[in-house]
């Protein structure tokens, strides 16, 4: 299958500590993969070193050109160029702009589709004004698409949590990415929330033709939505596979030993 | 060569006295990551209660050993109470606020000391008299190293010393080192964080204070306005060695020092402060964690 | 139970307070003339006045902590404030702009010179205060050595006209252009520097500018600065001093008009939202596809343009500039006016800036107390209001067949 990323032999330390340990991973276009592991695996260190925000150790992170077949090498990259490239991502503990509206906020994704400077905001010349204006009506429907419509003009902090989480990802659609990386986007959503976030996720991949990448803990989601598991234990990739093979998988068995897997 | 070891310790003296400044910046900033502005204030307060102590007690008739010692305790004591309570006004209420709030909360503390300082007492440079007695034995070296400096140098090992000795092996000395490293963690292993807090404003209040008192009657004169300058260098130095670590303070503001010292003796002293601000610049340019400070990734 | 509680707390306070500022409030030490004088009655003073503080104290930090708690239940977090209601009132507010425009454009004939000269003060604030609110107001970033771009406009205009007889519209471009190139300048080095760095070093680098000013003196003629800089002439014509200080006034009424246009239109702006969202949270703002590093410039960049501006009207007003002018506390009063007034709001910085400035002008015996004052207002500004006075509103938009719901702000 043709890929949109591919990561090769990725590793991160931090000073003595190996986060990350030879790891590889390939999303496809339009399949949904998750990664899975243990509090502090290191899967949010790998989307921190896919994204940009940390520069790996070592190994390679190549990502699809838009429009082209072809993947191209992104390391040491900065996350602003990462994300122009068509990488989107969300936050495991909620990185919202708190004094900002709930449509601002999503403006923001538009930030890098768009081209007003100083003078063009200052002039406000025809082409800025059409552009805002289609940024605010694009940004809109996104919001409508996450059912947070009604909150448009409310400041992020004052919405409910799991409203919170989808602002999160509508945000990170607005930057019109091909790949979205999604960190714990269940977490601390009751199981109705957890249902909805499932079905916005699979209209997400078929609607938009996006592709996703996934930290989850609740394996209920998890095998519900993904196309391939990956499995990370202190740092290293101990499987890989189908849900149905990564549920019979031993070693993933053992690595959550302890640890509930309700699924 | 004489000339040479004059500036050297020369420097060291001032680098002594950086480091008890800058002790109080770094052991503040270890714990609750703060730019105490108003610490450089802290150190002036300490240094005009001895002033003033000295001055009643002068008038009063006492023999200058007894006034020195006096003096010098009641700063201490004072210093860190204003340490304290500008903790609990400034800092507390602004835990969990931005880090900007905090900071400005911090600059507004430092401009109201010193205008409370210069409202309640005067604006003009005080005298402040030399207490410490010149020794018979330093007279050989007296063109070198005067009896002040000898009683600095001194004076600042042995709080050093103490110090150290507080924060290695002292109960309160590991749960600050805790609470520096995670206060969520320290509290819940019970620990009580707003007491280590407090404890540790005070503790460098009190090393601030000695560090005024020592200045004050090196220099001979104190204003309401000798914190400012002090704290920001004591700060550089801090940050040149690694901010939040104590042995980095010490060593910074040794480097600070001696620069400082070698560039007015040999270059020229009208850019005195330039120095420690370029100095500044470059460090935080090239090795934002300082000579002795970890490095650092904000988790994401 | 409760009151006497309280009451007892309150006295220790009382009591902890008259200790603290027992050596330096009532002792006054001369040791020139080797006196001690002894003011009791500031201990009585103090006593009394920290016995209600605290209540006062009490009293409004339990307000915030339950209006945080509401904020957490998702409650609504209070009502919006009397002086925001005021503010969406169309029917109060146009009037009170009309009437407020009217009142500047009178002032000059209304008022005497000296009060010109005060106004035009108070105007230089607003657009000092405007400018930096960009910096620290919309983008968060703590620069404490913006006074530094005000020197910088101040001597362009004194230096340039000195040696090549540049007039002072030639210059206030130059003045403007040489802002944003210092800002440039300090933007880069301090790109990297987290927000409590960065205040160090800009403080730094304000200082640095100053003591440059004070040493070199075949460049800026040392501590006795420049006199004798012109006045704005009108069309070639000089004025009479009573003359160019009004067209200084109306020139002030104008740049500020100016400046709120140009920082009301960059605020809603893609600019703007970037600034926003940088201050709010850097690392959100990075993975959204921002440019950390452009972004800062542009901030520091065109904050600095309108100091470098407001310095070559200060020299051209006072005649003359040296380097006491310059002072890292113009920068804290400048920090002031945008923190009273409200971080990133408008309205709220040029009421600040009205407050902070013609305040102790008007109460003389308060202006004594100027400094300690601003102290005052930082600290309690940030425990308890850190929107300041009129916190910053944002833009509401609506939608065709949208519920408005119109909370935000
Ligand atoms: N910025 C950092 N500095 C130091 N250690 C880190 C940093 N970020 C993550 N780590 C460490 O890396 C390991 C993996 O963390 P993380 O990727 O957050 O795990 P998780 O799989 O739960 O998302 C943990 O041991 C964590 O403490
Ligand atoms: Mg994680």
């Amino acid at each position: 299958m043709e890929s949109v990323l591919k990561v090769q032999n990725l590793g991160m330390n931090f000073g003595g500590l190996r986060a990350l340990d030879s790891v590889d991973l390939a999303v496809g276009r339009n399949e949904i993969v998750a990664l899975i592991g243990p509090n502090g695996a290191g899967k949010t260190t790998f989307f921190n070193c896919v994204t940009g925000i940390y520069p790996p150790t070592e190994g390679d992170i190549l990502i699809a050109v838009r429009g082209k077949g072809d993947l191209k090498r992104i390391n040491g990259l900065k996350p602003n160029r990462v994300t122009e490239k068509g990488l989107a991502r969300t936050f495991q503990n909620i990185r919202l702009f708190p004094h900002m509206t709930v449509l601002e906020n999503v403006m923001i994704g538009r930030h890098c589709r768009m081209a007003a400077g100083i003078l063009g905001a200052v002039l406000r010349g025809g082409s800025t004004v059409r552009e805002e204006q289609s940024a605010v009506q694009e940004s809109y429907a996104i919001l409508e698409k996450m059912g947070l419509a009604p909150f448009v003009n409310d400041f992020a902090k004052n919405l409910p949590y799991g409203a919170q989480r989808r602002l999160e990802i509508a945000r990170a659609m607005a930057t019109e990415p091909f790949l979205l990386l999604l960190d714990e986007p269940a977490a601390g959503m009751n199981p109705y929330e957890t249902k909805e976030l499932d079905d916005l996720i699979q209209r997400v991949r078929h609607e938009e033709g996006i592709a996703i990448l996934l930290i989850e803990h609740d394996m209920k989601l998890v095998m519900s939505l993904s196309d391939r598991i990956c499995v990370v234990d202190y740092g290293r990739k101990i499987a890989q596979g189908t849900p149905d093979e990564i549920r019979n998988n031993p070693a993933v068995i053992k690595a959550y030993l302890g640890e509930e897997m309700d699924a | 060569m004489d000339y040479f070891l004059e500036l050297f310790l020369g420097g060291l003296t001032r680098g002594s006295i950086y480091a008890l400044i800058a002790l109080g910046y770094t052991m503040v900033y270890g714990i609750i990551e703060l730019i105490n502005f108003a610490h450089g204030e802290i150190y002036m307060i300490g240094a005009f209660t001895a002033l003033i102590v000295i001055s009643v007690l002068t008038l009063m008739g006492m023999n200058t050993v007894a006034i020195l010692v006096i003096a010098g305790v009641i700063a201490v004591i004072y210093s860190s109470a204003y340490g304290y309570t500008v903790e609990k006004i400034a800092y507390k209420p602004l835990r969990n606020a931005p880090r900007l709030s905090a900071l400005i909360s911090a600059i507004g503390m430092s401009l109201f000391l010193q205008n409370y300082v210069l409202l309640a007492q005067t604006s003009d440079f005080l005298p402040f008299p030399n207490l410490v007695p010149d020794f018979e034995f330093m007279e050989p070296y007296a063109h070198i190293i005067g009896s002040t400096e000898i009683v600095i140098l001194l004076t600042t090992a042995v709080v050093m010393v103490l110090l150290t000795f507080l924060i290695k092996f002292t109960t309160i000395g590991k749960a600050m080192r805790a609470a520096s490293q995670d206060k969520t963690m320290a509290m819940l292993v019970g620990i009580n964080v707003n007491r280590v807090i407090s404890v540790t404003f005070v503790v460098g209040s009190a090393t601030a204070a000695i560090g005024g008192v020592l200045i004050a009657s090196h220099v001979g004169m104190i204003n309401f306005y000798i914190g400012f300058i002090a704290g920001i260098k004591a700060f550089v130095a801090a940050v040149l060695g690694g901010i939040g670590s104590i042995p980095g303070a010490v060593l910074g503001s040794f480097i600070l020092g001696w620069t400082e010292s070698f560039a007015t003796g040999y270059v020229s002293s009208d850019y005195e402060d330039v120095f420690a601000f370029l100095f500044l610049v470059l460090i935080l340019i090239f090795r934002p964690s300082g000579i002795l400070g970890r490095t650092e990734k904000n988790k994401v | 139970m409760f009151a006497f509680d309280r009451i007892k707390k309150a006295l220790l306070v009382s009591a902890w307070f008259m200790f603290l500022t027992f050596p330096i409030l009532v002792i006054r030490i001369n040791p020139v003339e080797r006196i001690v004088e002894w003011r009791w009655i500031n201990m009585l003073l103090i006593g009394v006045g920290s016995f209600f503080l605290s209540f006062v104290w009490h009293y409004f930090i339990r307000r915030k902590e339950m209006g945080a708690r509401r904020a957490e239940t998702g409650e609504e977090s209070e009502a919006a404030p009397l002086a925001q209601r005021i503010l969406k009132n169309k029917k109060i507010y146009r009037p009170a702009l009309v009437v407020a425009g009217i009142f500047a454009l009178c002032f000059p004939f209304i008022f005497s010179l000296y009060q010109t000269n005060i106004m035009i003060s108070a105007l230089i604030y607003v657009m000092l205060g405007l400018g930096l609110n960009i910096v620290v107001g919309l983008a968060g970033l703590l620069d404490l050595g913006y006074v530094a771009f005000y020197a910088v406009g101040a001597y362009a205009y004194a230096l340039l006209n000195y040696h090549f007889g540049l007039t002072f519209w030639m210059v206030l471009p130059i003045g403007a252009g040489l802002g944003a190139l210092f800002g440039i300048l300090l933007g880069f080095p301090v790109l990297r520097l987290r927000g409590d760095y960065l205040a160090i070093v800009t403080l730094g680098f304000g200082e640095i500018i100053r003591i440059i000013l004070e040493n070199w003196n075949e460049f800026s003629f040392g501590p006795s600065g420049i006199s004798n800089i012109p006045r704005p002439s009108l069309f070639g014509i000089d004025l009479s001093v009573h003359d160019a200080t009004i067209y200084i006034y109306y020139v002030m009424i104008g740049l500020c008009l100016l400046t709120i246009f140009v920082v009301n239109r960059l605020q809603d702006s893609r600019i703007g939202r970037a600034w926003i969202a940088l201050r709010e949270d850097e690392i959100a703002c990075q993975a959204m596809g921002i440019d950390k590093a452009r972004t800062k410039l542009t901030a520091f960049a065109l904050g600095a343009t309108w100091a470098g501006m407001s310095g070559v009207v200060f020299a051209a007003k006072t005649t003359f500039v040296n380097p006491a002018s310059f002072t890292i506390w113009e920068s804290i009063i400048i920090l002031c006016i945008v923190v009273l007034g409200g971080m990133g709001s408008i309205i709220g910085v040029i009421a600040g800036a009205l407050v902070l400035i013609l305040m102790p002008e008007y109460l003389r015996a308060f202006s004594e107390y100027r400094m300690l004052a601003f102290g005052v207002v930082l600290v309690v500004m940030m425990v308890f209001r850190p929107g300041g006075l009129i916190p910053n509103v944002r833009r509401i938009y609506t939608f065709k067949g949208a519920t408005e719901s119109g909370k935000g702000g």
